[in-house]
């Protein structure tokens, strides 16, 4: 079987006056249920190689390969319907829809593939916020919530179209001691109960070790 | 209810004053529009229905379009000859009879046959210069446009035989003549008769009310010295629009030269075109103005949701949906601007067909503002209106399209 993630000396350059190397010739592959700690310094090009392999910048040279297919002939379209269906990002800071209550926010993707009825997908928002300990907070809106709640609640979006592969960026970046161990655990579970590929960016080396694997980033470079 | 709709609608709600500001440019200027519209072709209907209504449809008279070709000409076969002098015809419509009796047989309206010769009318001294106008008061009431209009006696009086003429008022006063006065006319041949005033009329047309004397066509005829004769044919026809082609008929068989209502007022009805046009471009700059309204509010949108943009591009939706969204928000808009303003113009139209007014030049006549209700007026305000939307919103939906999610990621974090 091959690996969810595979990736061929994966380089991105910006293209500036002075060109500006944020991952250069990073070779590695990652399988499903791995639960993935990506660390390194401050600058080194953590968030760029996410963005790289949940399909939001383009590589400048390398392949990237997710669930064995080639990413590099992909158009804008294709890309967006691959991140719809098989991705979920989580970032560092909520990036929810302010207008829409928690549950309408994990319903947009949902509405968006389209493949469940109406009804469903509001079952379906209300158990995942649920499995999140979101039960009492389904029609809040964000600014009514707590950080570590909309973190949550961003987790639950993650989720809504059952991807397998769930990038977060420093989820926890944010958070107190008590919500970032409240997240970690649902991470976790994601992985060992869910069967979800976890890849997180993390600079608490406590929880790394806790996590299957370490690939650590320095200069754009693994080292 | 379709996603991208529901994330249209916080945004627009997101905006209340800004969106109703932009919402009421649109509608002011859909209302104006319309109501301008209303007024101008409401002007124009008016103006060539008076014409219309004043004048014969088709006019044909004892002229030609081309000068007649000369007995020299068909004797010698010579290309052209210049410099003869025409042969002094007597002018009229040749073979009067034959002429009416064909058009009678199929002419889709009224005509009537008059005999118009230059003179003078003359009481106690005055003089004023009139056309002489004979008539057959039974035909001419088809066609005349006096019959309604007398101030004092009537119509009928003409065809009551005798020597009766109708004048204008205006031409009375300035001959201090009054009704039942006796006038004299005196024809361009030096013939001269006594005519009893027995009606005048106010056609509110200056030219006729002050230069025309209508009488029975055998007194003109013999004022003329000209028995039988006729030179002009009027004609009203049931539907005024088929007057080119009726006169294209009636000249082409009779070769004397007719002409529509259209011809004759060519130079005014071009005026009117051109008049359309200073409209349509009135309005297109007021949605113009109204457009920059909807840019600004949709510019505003996409900049201060650039990050709902990123996100929602990161959970999967293509640059076509982005551009779906914004283009949407501007057409809603641009739409809502269109009922109000459908509204707004409905109710200003409304008002202005409520004005009154007098003619300050009579001090008699009360007049409302000629409106015209059309559909068509709503309709093309509002796919202005539409339009202009639809392009203020398109362009800083597909900047925002392309917006970088990367970039405005790294931003925010
Ligand atoms: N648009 C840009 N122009 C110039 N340099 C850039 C640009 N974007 C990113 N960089 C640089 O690229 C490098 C990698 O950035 P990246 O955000 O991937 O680092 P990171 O490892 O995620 O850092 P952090 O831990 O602080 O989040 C940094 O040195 C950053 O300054
Ligand atoms: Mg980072």
């Amino acid at each position: 079987m091959s690996a969810l993630i595979e990736t061929e000396k994966l380089t991105r350059v910006l293209p500036e006056t002075v060109p500006v190397t944020l991952v250069k010739d990073i070779t590695l592959a990652i399988d499903e249920r791995e639960f993935v700690a990506v660390t390194g310094p401050s600058g080194s090009g953590k968030s760029s190689l996410l963005y790289l392999l949940g399909l939001l910048d383009r590589p400048t040279a390398g392949t990237l390969r997710i669930g064995g297919r080639d990413t590099e002939p992909m158009n804008e379209r294709e890309r967006a319907r691959t991140r719809l269906s098989m991705l979920g990002f989580v970032f560092q800071f909520h990036f929810l829809l302010p207008e829409f209550t928690a549950r309408e926010n994990v319903e947009i993707p949902m509405r968006k593939l389209g493949q469940l009825a109406r009804p469903q997908m509001r079952e379906r928002a209300g158990e995942l916020l649920s499995s999140l300990g979101l039960s009492e907070h389904l029609d809040k809106r964000p600014d009514q919530l707590s950080g570590g709640q909309r973190q949550r609640v961003a987790v639950a979006r993650s989720l809504a179209n059952d991807p397998p592969l769930i990038l977060a960026d420093e989820p926890t970046g944010s958070l107190d001691s008590k919500s970032s161990e409240q997240v970690f655990a649902i991470l976790e579970n994601l992985v060992r109960e869910r069967g979800k590929t976890v890849v997180a960016v993390t600079h608490d080396l406590d929880m790394a070790a806790r996590m299957d694997r370490r690939i650590h980033i320095v200069d754009g470079k693994i080292g | 209810m379709p996603l991208i709709f529901d994330i249209a609608i916080t945004h627009i709600a997101g905006r209340g004053r800004q969106t109703l500001v932009a919402v009421i440019g649109v509608a002011v200027g859909v209302g104006f529009s319309i109501a301008m519209a209303a007024l101008m072709q409401g002007g124009q209907d008016d103006f060539v229905r008076q014409l219309v209504d004043t004048m014969p449809h088709v006019d044909i008279t004892d002229e030609q379009r081309t000068a007649r070709r000369q007995p020299a000409e068909d004797a010698f076969a010579t290309v052209a000859i210049s410099g003869l002098r025409p042969r002094d015809d007597r002018r009229g419509i040749i073979n009067p009879t034959a002429a009416t009796s064909w058009l009678e047989s199929w002419i889709p309206g009224r005509f009537a046959a008059s005999l118009k010769t230059q003179g003078v009318i003359r009481y106690s001294s005055r003089e004023v210069g009139a056309a002489i106008i004979g008539i057959e008061p039974e035909r001419e009431s088809g066609v005349s446009p006096i019959v309604g209009d007398f101030v004092e006696g009537s119509f009928s009086a003409l065809a009551a035989g005798g020597n009766n003429v109708l004048i204008g008022d205006t031409m009375a006063s300035r001959l201090g003549a009054g009704f039942g006065d006796t006038i004299t006319a005196v024809s361009s041949e030096g013939l001269t008769r006594n005519f009893k005033i027995a009606g005048l009329f106010h056609t509110g047309t200056t030219a006729r009310d002050e230069g025309e004397a209508y009488v029975l066509l055998k007194n003109a005829q013999i004022l003329s010295a000209r028995p039988n004769a006729i030179n002009e044919i009027r004609i009203k026809l049931d539907d005024p629009n088929r007057a080119p082609a009726v006169a294209h008929r009636a000249e082409a068989e009779l070769g004397y030269k007719a002409v529509a209502w259209q011809e004759a007022n060519e130079s005014i009805l071009e005026a009117l075109v051109v008049r359309n046009v200073i409209m349509y471009t009135v309005v297109g700059a007021i949605m113009l103005v109204a457009g920059f309204g909807i840019y600004n509010i949709i510019s505003t949108i996409t900049h201060e949701k650039a990050r709902d943009i990123a996100i929602m591009k990161s959970l999967g939706f293509p640059e076509s949906d982005m551009r779906r969204l914004f283009l949407l928000e501007g057409v809603a808009i641009g739409a809502a601007g269109s009922v109000l303003g459908a509204l707004l113009g409905f109710s200003m139209t409304y008002a202005l067909s409520l004005v009154r007014f007098e003619i300050a030049a009579t001090g008699q006549e009360m007049t409302r503002l000629p409106i015209a209700w059309s559909l068509m007026h709503y309709v093309i305000a509002s796919a202005f209106a539409l339009g202009s939307a639809a392009v203020a919103g398109y362009l800083p939906a597909r900047r925002a399209a392309r917006l970088n999610p990367v970039e405005i990621i790294r931003g925010a974090s």
